[in-house]
């Protein structure tokens, strides 16, 4: 079947807990999101057969569209009337996901490129083992050991250059003699992808202990990154090994017609494609029970974290931990005992499926949830940064301005777009909750529109773009994505009530809002018009993108919260007095209607 | 007849209980099918490998790597004690001769022309896997170790700190809802599983470790005591190798909470008795919850029930309701409305009316509830 011939495709994402699928119907010219069904995971025990999740789940659907696509159990290609389908697609992070240790020379250098490396692939990176990296060699070898990943990356000098660093890495990983998480009886997957000159070196000493795969050097030069055939080899063994050992997937593999992908690379796909049919810079972020995802496409380049221990339930003890329960205090405005949410927080770890029954909790977890998303996002920003160790040219003129090599690639005055889902941001009571937790989290500058996944289709589209780039952005606009508005902050610091914007909106469809912005103030306007032209005028001292005090024209979106003019400046800090600042607290979510009275 | 699915932690005065004893790696099984086991025999053992250490010889006398060779004492795969001579240099004035002594005992792994490292190896570590509940080898899973069979009261806490251990309970408290005070542990309860009611404080844990008491086992704990014990903050609910001194399990949560009345009570019926406990918790992917085990039935018991978890709920069940504003109040299950309702947080969610003690009757959504597994 040729791609122009797609008009029903089922797409499934088999998650920790639950399997999701969607039906896709080409109505017309464009393709839709008709129908979705979901039932639990299969992986694990009693069943241990991940196809009986995704039969579940596809029954579902089947039962709610009146369309027959199951014979049995298998799956009816290609659609013909109201029976089968045209292609069927799956993502996976069941069991854990794809869970990778990864290696390099130099921490900053090969270190960090093999890791935006294996997180590119959709990977949990369960260290990045360096030979700077402050361990003694002997606490490496016991790291290697004690971590069972599903495969190894292996990295380390530019092309021609010194060996002697990876091939010690090398040395190590022999000694410790690590086993595969899955399948005691088969060998660990080991991608090499360093100085190519070390490759005959690398082959004697792992040849025989692992399975070995040679691949090019991921990067060549200090000046040049080359990932990908890295990462497509990573897919390889994916789909090779590790899914061949999990649970049903061996079933699951010949049912697809397109390879299953990690359900994290199927989001940075997504991401990716809508980017770039936009020429937008764009921040996706998944923050989910255990781990947070997030992806960025900035200038046209893909960067994805994934923080494995910074989640709303498994892991919420740790983002008290990691961000101290002052930072979780400031966001509440009202006065809570320490004692009592240390406890709170402790409960919902035991407890990970409870849900808040009361306001206060609710805003308990928005609090956890800001402070989670901001140290995901701290590590996506010290991962998402230009090549370290390249040599540059400086003319006299640079010399006023200092810049060293591995800056961040994240500008947050140039994003212009902010994806969330997880359940906390996807399925908050009020939408206006899920803007603000974003906007208080990401702290964007200038213009920014923002949306949610509300019901995480991502993973399907992401995969079915493999297939057809059309169907999965026609849907990704009409029903994935919840538009929630635009958000315009401008840069720059005031005393409070001072003017610092002025500002005009008028709407495609003639609607058409102004006023002022003061700073302190969080002004919430109704705004629904899918496109909109925005005038801003911001005072002398404050930017909204185009140098402060100069003018801005941009088209922005409304949605189902419309526009927020947040005028608390940039950077943005709450007050360190304790009344003033719950006075804030009280005065900007009354402004933007977050929390019934 | 409605119904949910919300599974609970099991409380049972006796069950049937299959525990799977396997080693992390292949070893030799020492047990032998149908053989009667007690709690500290050990079924199998393996060795663990030793610890790799290296040694930079290029480095220390000052040769390229590939040239190390010609200075080795010993070779790959040679035995080596610690403070022997591994590799020395051959100067013309002996004055200005190196030697490396090996830092462990050992053998000599690898020697590298490469990189100039040695590395040695410490010797294997044995590894014993212990029976550690009492009953009968049912299954041999060759080199890796047994599954056995027990009878016996099974009670599942909802968070544990250590390991496994086994030991006589004493019960220390006279009511699920009184405080287990430092006061209350004396010297003979070293070696014992002390129940306790609602809550044991950092003294009181303190006192216990310092007495060498096994286990404790109580309602709940404050958190920030919990990091005060282990001086750090648990981030993920993964658990089971901290070395405190002692195993702690809690059976209602964090806070002050009574211990549920069926659990004390089941737990008082077999004191004296000796039984064996798990801290080991872990909530995500193959949920793992800390456990108290005690062989043989309780004195009233005559019948062992096979463990009937049914998955759901329905009018009637007993209940405890795992959040605020409730948290910790045990109550029965009135009826299961259908319909999706908007609770105080304004989120839509499936719930349930629960009749408490008094006869008062609330709404809780059904996520916020665990039914009570007898």
């Amino acid at each position: 079947m040729s791609k122009k011939d797609l008009e029903v495709i089922i797409a499934t994402d088999c998650g920790s807990t639950t399997t999701k699928a969607v039906l896709i119907e080409k109505k017309g010219d464009t393709y839709r999101q008709t129908f979705r069904g979901e039932a639990p995971t299969t992986v694990e025990a009693p069943f241990e057969d991940v196809t009986k999740g995704v039969l579940n789940s596809i029954t579902e659907v089947e039962e709610l569209s009146g369309r027959r696509i199951l014979d049995g159990e298998r799956i009816i290609t290609p659609n013909e009337g109201m029976t089968g389908a045209d292609i069927y697609v799956s993502t996976s992070s069941a069991g854990g996901g794809l869970q990778m240790m990864v290696a390099g020379a130099v921490k900053a250098m090969t270190g960090e490129s093999a890791q935006r490396c294996a997180l590119g692939a959709g990977a949990i990176v369960m260290d990045v083992l360096a030979s700077n990296d402050g361990r003694a060699d002997h606490e490496k070898i016991e790291r290697i050991r004690q971590l069972r990943p599903d495969m190894m990356l292996l990295s380390g000098g530019t092309d021609g250059g010194t060996i002697t660093h990876v091939v010690e890495l090398a040395q190590f990983l022999k000694a410790a003699d690590p086993k595969p998480r899955l399948g005691a009886s088969y060998k660990l997957p080991v991608i090499y992808a360093g100085n190519n000159k070390a490759q005959d070196q690398i082959k004697e000493i792992l040849g025989d202990r692992t399975a070995l795969i040679i691949t090019e050097n991921l990067r060549p030069t200090l000046e040049r990154e080359n990932l990908m055939p890295a990462r497509h080899k990573i897919h390889d063994i994916f789909l090779e090994h590790v899914m061949q050992q999990a649970p049903g997937y061996p079933r699951l593999m010949k049912m697809v017609g397109a390879p299953i992908m990690p359900t994290p690379a199927a989001v940075g796909t997504m991401t990716e494609k809508f980017a770039k049919a936009n020429n937008f810079n764009v921040l996706a972020v998944d923050i989910g029970g255990a781990t947070t995802d997030v992806f960025s496409v900035f200038s046209g380049v893909f960067n994805r974290t994934v923080s494995a221990n910074l989640g709303m339930s498994y892991s919420i003890s740790n983002v008290m931990a990691e961000a101290g329960l002052a930072n979780i205090l400031r966001w509440l405005p009202f006065d809570m005992d320490e004692q009592d949410l240390r406890n709170r927080l402790k409960n919902k770890m035991i407890r990970p499926t409870t849900i808040p029954q009361t306001v206060e909790d609710l805003q308990i977890e928005h609090a956890v949830a800001r402070e989670a998303l901001r140290l995901a996002f701290d590590q996506h920003k010290a991962l998402a940064v230009g090549l370290k160790g390249v040599q540059q040219e400086r003319s006299i003129s640079d010399a006023f301005e200092q810049t060293s090599s591995g800056q961040s690639l994240i500008n947050v005055m140039k994003l212009d777009y902010v994806i969330g889902s997880g359940g906390i941001l996807a399925h908050s009571p009020r939408r206006t909750q899920s803007m603000l937790m974003m906007i208080d989290a990401y702290q964007p500058e200038g213009v920014t529109r923002m949306a949610v996944d509300s019901i995480f289709m991502m993973p399907h589209l992401g995969v079915l773009a493999q297939i057809s780039e059309k169907a999965a952005l026609d849907v990704f606009y009409h029903d994935c994505l919840v538009r929630l508005g635009t958000c315009l902050a401008p840069k720059g610091l005031a005393k409070e009530g001072q003017l610092i914007m002025e500002w005009e909106v008028t709407g495609s469809d003639g609607s058409r809002q102004a006023g002022e912005l003061r700073f302190g103030d969080i002004i919430h306007v109704p705004f629904a018009a899918i496109k909109a032209k925005l005038v801003a005028k911001p005072v002398k001292g404050f930017d909204m993108g185009a140098g402060p005090g100069n003018r801005v024209d941009a088209d922005i979106e409304g949605g189902i919260v419309g526009l927020v003019l947040d005028g608390r400046g940039r950077p943005f800090n709450l007050a360190k007095d304790h009344s003033k600042r719950r006075d804030d607290l009280n005065k900007w979510y009354k402004a933007m209607g977050m929390y019934p009275v | 007849m409605a119904h949910a699915y919300t599974p609970g932690l099991k409380v049972m005065p006796c069950t049937l209980l299959k525990k799977r004893r396997l080693l992390p790696i292949p070893g030799t099984v020492l047990a032998q099918m149908g053989q009667e086991v007690d709690a500290l025999d050990v079924v199998a053992q393996t060795e663990l490998p030793g610890k790799v250490f290296s040694v930079n010889v290029a480095n220390r006398l000052a040769v390229g790597p590939d040239e190390i060779k010609n200075f080795m004492l010993k070779g790959e795969g040679d035995t080596i004690k610690k403070g022997e001579i591994l590799a020395e240099n051959k100067p013309l004035f002996k004055w200005f001769k190196t030697s490396i002594e090996s830092t462990v005992d050992g053998t000599v792994e690898a020697i590298s022309p490469v990189t100039g490292q040695v590395l040695l190896r410490e010797p294997p570590k044995v590894l014993p896997i212990k029976a550690y509940v009492k009953g009968r080898i049912v299954e041999i899973t060759p080199n890796f170790g047994v599954t056995l069979e027990a009878e016996g009261t099974f009670i599942q806490g909802i968070f544990g700190i250590g390991g496994e251990t086994n030991g006589e309970i004493a019960v220390v408290v006279s009511s699920p809802d009184e405080d287990l005070a430092p006061e209350s542990i004396k010297e003979n309860h070293k070696g014992k599983i002390l129940i306790g009611g609602k809550h044991a404080s950092l003294a009181t844990i303190k006192r216990a470790i310092e007495i060498g008491v096994n286990a404790i086992v109580v309602g709940g704990i404050h958190d920030r005591d919990l990091r005060q014990l282990l001086g750090y903050d648990i981030g993920v609910a993964v658990t089971g190798t901290e070395k405190i001194g002692l195993t702690l399990i809690v059976t209602e949560g964090f806070g002050m909470i009574p211990m549920a009345d069926y659990t004390f009570k089941l737990l008082a019926s077999r004191n004296g008795e000796n039984a064996s406990v798990s801290g080991a918790t872990q909530i995500r992917a193959g949920v793992m919850r800390p456990e108290i085990i005690v062989p043989g039935f309780p004195k009233n018991v005559t019948e062992c029930k096979k463990d009937q978890g049914r998955g759901w709920i329905e009018p009637g069940d007993p209940i405890r309701i795992i959040r605020e504003p409730h948290f910790g109040v045990i109550g029965t299950v009135k009826s299961l409305p259908p319909e999706l309702t908007v609770i105080g947080s304004e989120s839509h969610a499936r719930v349930l009316e629960v009749s408490l003690d008094g006869g008062e009757v609330i709404i809780v959504p059904r996520a916020n509830i665990e039914v009570l597994e007898k």
